[in-house]
């Protein structure tokens, strides 16, 4: 197995781009990274999406992008895992290098989503639950987001006002990236009083959707210098899976694939939790925030609140979590948003995120989590240079 | 909905039949042949006694497409009596009387509606239990 690097970058602003359709999102951000590896030739193109076909009426996208983008005749197609489609597309581009089937591959993530109507998008995402026994009963995302926060305020008796850390952690790290949708800090009262969409889960809770697209170029890391002055090197990638709807669990507060695919991918890499200087984690929902800290190791059962509330997850903290504003701030486009965090994570650890640049920042993980926890992708890179 | 596909489900949405595992005893809802426990085949049909209480619950402002005017409506995860949890609406109820540990039976009412001429899908929702001598 061949040693990969990440040897270019790119995305797009997130946000409402209403002059711009998914396959010109998709090139931008293609284009950005080729730019970035100083490459004019791929060899392939993963092209993680999920709503594509249900939003924008196009399917086929993987050969769509390639063309637009003059890559004509290239290998290309996409990858789906719902919001976990962006890791997962990096995922499968990381097998093509490291098994030797591919030299240059782009992984992407993509989506365009601000063309419809919220209840649209709505009935779109909650295809990513169960559809004959969550959807059919008139549940949506932020209803099964709101099962989970409140069986845990119940099980480990925090209140609804002990998750604004969260929140209020990814608004002030997204003032400072220029690609964020959000550039507003948000203080405690402004959480408290926001507005309720599903009790206990309100506005504030809940990340936006959003369009964007971002992509990574990955080289072998043997030739990754003749390409850039900053390898990031892939130090793991992992998928692992769970029941798609939350009764299925075998304990609804714990993602047992979140643990699965974070102990793969500390496995593969040879660290721990306590190796990580940064964590990008999912955090579609305050909630979400919490269990995947939990399964991945960085907060025992029922202490991801606590953690955030010790302030631990800023910063400077012991775990410095949404570093460039998370899917709360950033957005969260979702078949893009897991290729957004490993972009900023990649940002980090070259040591080029501006004002929002840790001070030690080596190795980091993202966890990208597709549905309410049935795909989880955990992602583990390292600056080598 | 599609015909067939409603037409699938009518025992697990009106009757609440699931499975039982002929290898652990397990028993399974929703059916799906396959025990999660144990990994034998489960075929067996069950049918479930349709109590159970309340193990979470959130009430919904904003609705998905074709629920827009069920608003608001609280859903639930309700921990049956023989085991698995369940996904469903509450109905009869105050919302603010609902509480995890609230002893809970199911009962049968519209689901949605497929717009004007559609399909009504009927289905499985849960009440407060009304207490019986035992
Ligand atoms: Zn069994």
């Amino acid at each position: 197995m061949r040693d990969v690097s990440i040897i270019g970058i790119g995305q797009v602003e997130v946000g409402e781009h209403w002059d711009k359709s998914l396959r010109e999102l998709g090139y931008y951000a293609l284009n950005a990274a080729m730019r970035d590896a100083c490459i004019q030739h791929i060899d392939s193109l993963y092209v993680g999406n999920m709503l594509s076909g249900e939003l924008t009426g196009q399917e086929h996208i993987g050969s769509i992008i390639a063309d637009f983008a003059g890559l004509r005749g290239v290998e290309a197609v996409k990858i789906e895992a719902a919001c976990g489609s962006g890791a997962a597309a990096l995922r499968m581009g990381y097998i093509a290098v490291a098994g030797g089937m591919s030299d240059f591959v782009a992984c992407m993530g993509v989506e365009k989503m601000t063309d419809r109507q919220g209840n649209t998008v709505t009935s779109a995402l909650a295809m990513a639950a169960d559809g004959d026994y969550e959807a059919l009963h008139g549940l949506s995302f932020v209803s099964i987001n709101a099962l989970l926060m409140r069986r845990y305020m119940h099980e480990h008796g925090y209140t609804k006002d002990d998750f604004a850390p969260f929140a209020i952690n990814a608004h002030a790290n997204a003032v400072n990236n220029p690609y964020a949708m959000f550039h507003n800090p948000i203080t405690r009262k402004q959480f408290t009083e926001s507005k309720m969409i599903a009790d206990p889960v309100s506005l504030l809770d809940s990340s936006p959707i959003a369009d964007g697209a971002a992509c990574v170029i990955l080289a072998p890391t043997a030739i990754a210098r003749e390409f850039t002055e900053k390898p990031v090197r892939v130090r793991a990638s992992a998928i692992a899976t769970d029941s798609v709807a939350v009764h299925d669990r075998r304990d609804p507060l714990f993602l047992e694939g979140g643990a699965i695919s974070a102990q793969k991918a500390y496995s593969a890499a040879g660290v721990g939790p306590a190796d990580m200087d940064l964590f990008e984690v999912h955090d579609a929902f305050t909630i979400m925030s919490a269990l995947s800290l939990e399964a991945a190791g960085f907060a025992s059962r029922g202490k991801g609140v606590a953690l955030a509330q010790e302030g631990q997850i800023m910063p400077g903290g012991r775990i410095p979590i949404t570093t460039m504003g998370g899917l709360k701030a950033r957005g969260h486009p979702v078949g893009a948003t897991g290729m957004y965090q490993l972009v900023e994570l990649a940002t980090q650890l070259r040591g080029e995120a501006g004002k929002s640049q840790l001070a030690n920042a080596r190795l980091g993980m993202a966890q990208n989590i597709g549905g309410s926890g049935a795909t989880v992708v955990t992602t583990i890179l390292e600056s080598s240079f | 909905m599609e015909v067939a596909r409603f037409w699938r489900t009518t025992g697990q949405r009106y009757q609440l039949t699931g499975e039982i595992c002929p290898n652990c005893g397990n028993k399974i809802f929703p059916p799906r042949d396959v025990c999660p426990t144990c990994e034998h085949e489960a075929k067996t049909a069950y049918t479930f006694s349709g109590k159970g209480e309340v193990y979470s619950y959130s009430t919904i402002h904003a609705a998905p497409e074709g629920f827009e005017k069920y608003v608001p409506y609280t859903v639930a995860l309700v921990r049956l009596q023989e085991g698995p949890l369940i996904t469903a609406q509450l109905t009869d109820v105050d919302t603010h009387e609902v509480k995890v540990g609230m002893p809970v039976e199911m009962v049968t009412r519209v689901l949605r509606e497929d717009g004007e001429r559609g399909m009504l899908v009927y289905g499985y929702k849960f009440r407060p239990a009304v207490a019986s001598p035992r």
